[in-house]
């Protein structure tokens, strides 16, 4: 009984904490109150799938105000009527069976919901409801109580219903129908059944499968003649040239050959390629749909503040219509919007979505406040000087780099083969027309167009989506997820490393908190630690939560003096806690670390000093990656950590302090212009432009679900130290590709001796097609599954 | 002789109607979540068995 999980939500309950309720034991009251909740609504099921699913419900009173208001409803809803209206939120939590089940039995616990439905990639839940019966605030809030909290943010406010392409899908449909159906009525001429009845019907087979060929022809294989024409437009030799070549010279030549009756032409290859091709671009696109990579600082921000009118009412107002003078309100953890001034005597900001810097600033009435900082302990409010688009952090977002079109011109691998592919095709063709052209015309033609068709570079064309595209899965099953295959090529080619300090090589989820002066006594902890119970200073809390449990002592008097410390009284000791200038009455010499100083009575004891907590494995992985790259580290903060940091990292390392998130974007701008391909690896909201500017941007999160900027992969920040892998596992894949290359071309010289001789016969191409196919399928999926395992 | 015709013709029809199906499919955006009906269908034996838990808990409530 030494550790004991909560039932509820499987934290480990901290002793003399428990609490029993029905036997379970839990860890918080919140907790207890889910369950309550639950087993008076018959829904403790829950429990039965998963072992201790749930979440802690978050204290979140008049978060959620906004959704009252009409015209952020209207945005919000999906559909709406007098009694029902459908909404799509996003919960981050969901993450398991009895999540489903619990969200898909809220009409249960809501007698106004009539229908719930989880899609569970993306985690979201779709709500019916009968909004004379429940507001969706009540919904927002039931959630809430249960411990899934919605996920609203400027994002869905301004995103409109959007359509899903299921183009490609149909696409393919059409080919496997065209392929299928052409591969069975196909079946007599390869067998050459010489049949009186067969050879009736010879051209009624033919002829329908002409037909058949069609709709694969025209409509599925459309994409390939697009994106060729745009090539040649552009005067880049793409592979869907020779492929769009190939396609239409087939078909071309097939229909020759039934309206001539000289054979049954080439449909069911043309049918099968399209259809394989296409497969190909379907097992290349791995969406994860939960992960938004194109997220700006609009997914950060909330949808709607409290705004105070003249009359002292509060309302809630949508952040586009806040206006310069407004006053606003913000609550504990919430967003500041817009650039304002402080008007409450005091604020404690967390900025560390901006700068990166770790601990929150103390404002006073009267300074500036900046958007994108974080509100923490008490209710401020402040007067607005700029709007939403005119702040600070907003105008980030006007640089160039986030106006441009993403859709970088690079070439890709497959690519850069087909500019040496295509010429060396035709000219092959051209050669042999021009060889048979003499001795017989009709021969001539035939090899011209078997060429054409032999060579078209459908194995060549599906080398790259198979590997990238199990590639890709291999990666998102550890953690890693690229916005991508493209990322895959680019990661091959990355040759120096960027990190961010803050939050990315350190994690904010520890502090390392270290004493140093004269000892303190067991009694005095205990005081001490009472102490910081009563401060709402992040600080306080972070030491709070360091030192050790203790039983609760009475204070006498306590007083803390924003900006400096607290003063405070118990069991007849005076404590003094706060900055060096606070408890000691002189400038502090250095004052790169960020400490807490302790005097008791008058005597100056020492310090506890917050150091960043570096992630695990750091030291190992850098070394490794300097063999192979150029790193550097960039930070927003401070050089406080330089020494640490140049013990901690390989030599030749190169640290860059107090950069803004402008400098940090010119920095890879410049590493750039000296001919580097540069991989930035960043979080929050500082590294934004320089993640948008890197060939590759990877944001480090520590839940993935919420809070990435935009960039080009997420990794799980518990797979941080495995980098190394991802980076050898990508330059790996382009091996692969190039072996298999190899392998398809040596298809693509059998199958253009057949055709030079003129002796292709449909039979022959029907199955050099798959057989090629088969082969480098399965060759890529194997070697990528090898190089996955080899560590 | 020419029951090929209908064979064939009949084939192909439904050969299209399949095809439509999966068309419909698709539109109504069966495709678009492929996990969560798999761990739906695995729920509705469970939920019979709640009446007695209710009794007891609220027994519990009383002490």
């Amino acid at each position: 009984m030494s550790t004991q999980n909560c039932f509820h939500c499987g934290l480990i309950i901290p002793k003399n904490e428990v609490i029993v309720f029905d036997e379970k034991q839990f860890c918080c009251s919140g907790c207890k109150t889910v369950y309550e909740i639950f087993s008076l609504n018959d829904l403790t099921c829950y429990y039965d799938f998963e072992k201790s699913p749930g979440a802690t419900p978050q204290d979140i009173q008049g978060k959620y105000d906004f959704l009252d208001n009409e015209n952020i409803q209207l945005k919000l809803l999906e559909f709406q009527e007098d009694t029902t209206a459908i909404v799509s939120l996003n919960i981050p939590h969901i993450h398991c069976s009895s999540c489903i089940w619990i969200l898909e039995n809220l009409n249960r616990l809501k007698s106004g919901i009539s229908a719930s439905q989880v899609n569970f990639p993306e985690k979201k839940v779709r709500i019916t409801y009968n909004p004379e019966k429940i507001t969706l605030k009540d919904i927002a809030y039931t959630l809430s109580s249960i411990g899934y909290e919605p996920y609203i943010s400027l994002e869905n406010y301004e995103a409109g219903k959007y359509d899903v392409d299921r183009s490609l899908t149909y696409k393919l449909g059409v080919a496997f129908f065209c392929f299928g159906n052409i591969m069975l009525l196909s079946f007599p001429e390869y067998f050459e059944v010489k049949e009186f009845w067969l050879d009736n019907y010879k051209p009624f087979f033919r002829w329908l499968i002409f037909i058949l060929a069609m709709p694969s022809f025209l409509y599925s294989a459309s994409g390939y003649y697009v994106s060729a024409y745009k090539s040649i437009k552009s005067k880049m030799l793409n592979i869907d040239i020779p492929i769009a070549l190939g396609i239409i010279v087939m078909f071309i030549r097939s229909t020759f050959d039934i309206v001539m009756d000289y054979g049954s032409g080439f449909f069911d290859s043309l049918t099968g390629l399209i259809f394989f091709m296409l497969l190909g671009k379907m097992f290349q696109i791995k969406t994860y749909s939960f992960l938004s990579f194109e997220r700006d600082f609009k997914s950060y921000f909330p949808i709607a503040v409290t705004r105070i009118n003249p009359n002292t009412r509060e309302e809630s107002i949508p952040i586009y219509d806040i206006d310069k003078g407004d006053r606003l309100l913000i609550r504990n953890q919430e967003l500041i919007p817009v650039d304002g001034i402080l008007i409450s005597d005091k604020a404690e900001i967390d900025y560390s979505f901006v700068t990166g810097e770790a601990v929150p600033i103390t404002k006073k009435s009267g300074d500036k406040v900046f958007a994108g900082g974080k509100q923490i302990g008490k209710v401020i409010e402040m007067e607005v000087l700029h709007t939403v688009s005119q702040s600070y952090l907003t105008q980030l977002w006007g640089n160039d780099i986030f106006q441009k079109d993403v859709q970088q011109k690079h070439k890709t691998i497959t690519d850069t083969i087909s500019r040496y592919f295509t010429p060396i095709l035709l000219l092959i063709a051209f050669a042999g027309f021009g060889y048979w052209v003499f001795i017989d015309a009709n021969t001539a033609f035939n090899v011209f167009t078997a060429v054409l068709i032999v060579a078209c570079p459908c194995a060549l064309a599906l080398t790259a989506p198979f590997t990238f595209g199990n590639i890709l899965r291999i990666l998102g099953k550890q953690k890693f997820y690229l916005k991508n295959a493209l990322v895959i090529e680019q990661l091959a080619k990355v040759d120096t490393l960027v990190f961010d300090k803050t939050g990315t090589i350190t994690t904010n989820k520890k502090s390392n908190i270290s004493y140093e002066g004269e000892s303190l006594s067991s009694e005095n902890l205990e005081m001490l630690k009472n102490v910081l119970r009563a401060s709402n200073h992040p600080l306080s809390r972070m030491l709070y939560d360091f030192l050790p449990e203790t039983k609760r002592i009475k204070l006498d008097d306590f007083k803390e003096i924003t900006g400096k410390g607290i003063l405070a009284v118990i069991e007849n000791h005076q404590f003094q806690i706060g900055s060096f200038s606070f408890v000691a009455n002189q400038e502090e010499n250095s004052i790169q670390q960020t400490s807490l100083h302790i005097k008791i009575d008058g005597i100056y004891y020492g310090k506890y000093i917050f150091n960043n907590q570096y992630r695990e494995g750091l030291g190992e992985l850098f070394k490794e990656l300097s063999l192979h790259y150029k790193i550097k580290v960039l930070s927003g903060d401070n050089d406080g950590e330089r020494e640490t940091l140049e013990n901690l990292l390989p030599k030749g390392t190169e640290l860059v302090f107090n950069q803004k998130p402008e400098q940090k974007l010119t920095f890879i701008k410049d590493l750039q212009d000296q001919g580097h391909n540069v991989m930035m690896i960043g979080d929050g909201l500082n590294d934004a432009g320089a993640l948008a500017q890197s060939n590759v941007g990877i944001s480090i999160s520590e839940n993935v679900n919420v809070f990435s900027p935009a960039c080009d992969a997420i990794l799980d920040a518990t797979e941080f130290r495995h980098l190394n892998y991802f980076l050898k596992l990508s330059k790996n894949s382009i091996k692969i590709i190039k072996m298999s290359f190899v392998l398809s071309l040596l298809y693509n010289v059998v199958g253009l001796t057949f055709a030079i001789t003129g002796n292709l016969l449909p039979l022959v191409a029907a199955i050099i097609m798959p057989l090629s196919t088969i082969t480098i399928v399965s060759f890529v999926t194997l070697m990528s599954n090898y190089y996955a395992k080899k560590k | 002789m020419s029951v090929i015709y209908l064979l064939i013709s009949v084939s192909i029809i439904i050969a299209i109607g399949f095809f439509i199906a999966f068309v419909i499919a698709v539109k109504t955006g069966q495709y678009d979540d492929d996990y969560t009906p798999s761990v739906r269908m695995l729920f509705d034996d469970e939920i019979k068995k709640t009446p007695n838990n209710k009794i007891k808990t609220t027994k519990e409530k009383q002490i």
